[in-house]
């Protein structure tokens, strides 16, 4: 599995949602299932699966399914 | 004082006045010094109105989430965030918390239910802003509030080593967590970790549970010697005042802490008992930059704490009886 591809699975299991889901417009709070605890879980996995360990600050910014990639991509994650 | 907040709550006094218009009648009925040279020339507003007003500068449709407050005391207050004011509101509870606990996310021991992080009530607020500063997080209650032991054990022997954050309502850490270890005689090695506390003090008031008391409870049966308190409200989660490993609850940095006469409402020197007030430099969906609260409580200056923080100290007395701020003098 690639990367992206295991980024995707992450929101599609957390947030249960479908992969034509993810879009540019797929940010926090923008879907019923994407609320405040849904997003320190999908953090929770996407630091499993990665192996990393975010900042305070990033956690704060992951603020939306794009934005979340660079983010990720600050800690080495290739995409 | 930082005259840097005083130049920020004055521009968000502006602000609100153009954009929420009760606001605006509030600030234009008040007899207001011709110009605001220090702190306590800025208007305050009492924290009752979030109760009795729907009070917003921002359009409705811009409203991203609205806070409840716990509403033990009938009327809840509702506060309406915006998707900035919210984000400001995480940004400036970090830096506080960094600067006590450091930048490190921690194992999350909650004392409460995962329930209450599904509402939108103070608790909520406070369990989810919290979370951030967590990595796993271990509900310890189940949805009847009891204990769930086993996984609680496990959570701590998972993470054996590490300094685990624990966080939980003053109250519900003495009902839920303390109780029951003491009735069934087991203690925790949470020796390494820290906990922090906050709101619902006045149940433990009630109890004759005093601050000390609660501390060598917790030490006894948990292990944990590092226990703050903390300040704070709904109306101001991104202001939140700490208590540092002095056992001293400091004024933020984004913020300032002042005590008002009971009579008067003149700002009293350090050390005389009054109400406090809060400012924060973050609000900017909704008029709460400078509050008039209805808990009573003295200040002393920073430098009487070793810690080195710059914040005035702060000591909670308790809350006004019938709390309602218009005739004070009744009230107390």
């Amino acid at each position: 599995m690639t990367n992206l591809e295991k980024y995707d699975s992450v929101f599609i299991d957390v947030l249960e949602i479908e992969q034509s889901d993810l879009t540019d417009s797929l940010e926090y709070q923008s879907i019923d299932t994407w609320d405040s605890v849904a997003h320190m879980a999908l953090i929770a996995e996407l630091e499993d699966l990665f192996d990393i360990s975010l900042e305070m600050d990033d956690v704060i910014d992951f603020g939306s399914y794009k934005t979340g990639i660079k983010t990720l991509e600050k800690y080495d994650v290739k995409f | 004082m930082k005259t840097l907040n005083l130049d920020r709550y004055m521009e968000l006094t502006d602000q609100h006045k153009a954009n929420c218009k009760l606001y605006s009648y509030y600030i234009d009925s008040l007899t207001l010094p011709s110009k605001i040279k220090t702190l306590a020339d800025l208007p305050f507003l009492p924290v009752r109105a979030f109760k009795e007003f729907d009070l917003l500068s921002v359009a409705e449709t811009e409203v991203f989430k609205v806070m409840l407050s716990s509403g033990t005391t009938g009327k809840q207050s509702k506060i309406y965030l915006d998707k900035h004011t919210a984000k400001q509101q995480s940004k400036g509870l970090t830096d506080s918390f960094k600067e006590y606990f450091g930048s490190g996310r921690f194992p999350m021991l909650i004392i409460d239910s995962e329930n209450t992080a599904r509402g939108r009530t103070a608790r909520t607020a406070a369990v989810n802003g919290f979370s951030l500063y967590g990595k796993k997080r271990c509900f310890a209650l189940d949805s009847n509030m009891e204990l769930k032991l086993q996984e609680v054990q496990d959570f701590i022997k998972k993470h054996e080593g590490q300094k685990i954050f624990i966080f939980g309502f003053t109250f519900m850490l003495y009902q839920y967590l303390i109780q029951p270890l003491k009735n069934s005689g087991i203690k925790l090695d949470l020796s390494n970790s820290f906990i922090l506390h906050g709101g619902g003090w006045k149940k433990l008031v009630n109890l004759n549970v005093s601050d000390n008391n609660f501390k060598s409870m917790l030490k006894e049966y948990t292990g944990c010697g590092a226990v703050h308190n903390y300040y704070g409200m709904i109306e101001q989660t991104g202001s939140i005042s700490f208590e540092c490993e002095r056992g001293h609850i400091h004024a933020p940095s984004n913020g300032d802490v002042l005590i008002r006469n009971f009579q008067t409402f003149d700002v009293n020197k350090y050390g005389e008992e009054g109400i406090i007030q809060v400012c924060s430099t973050i609000q900017e969906s909704y008029p709460g930059h400078s509050l008039l609260t209805e808990d009573i409580g003295v200040l002393y200056p920073a430098s009487k704490c070793a810690c080195g923080r710059k914040g005035d100290i702060l000591v909670i007395k308790g809350r006004l009886q019938s709390a309602e701020i218009r005739g004070c003098s009744d009230a107390v």
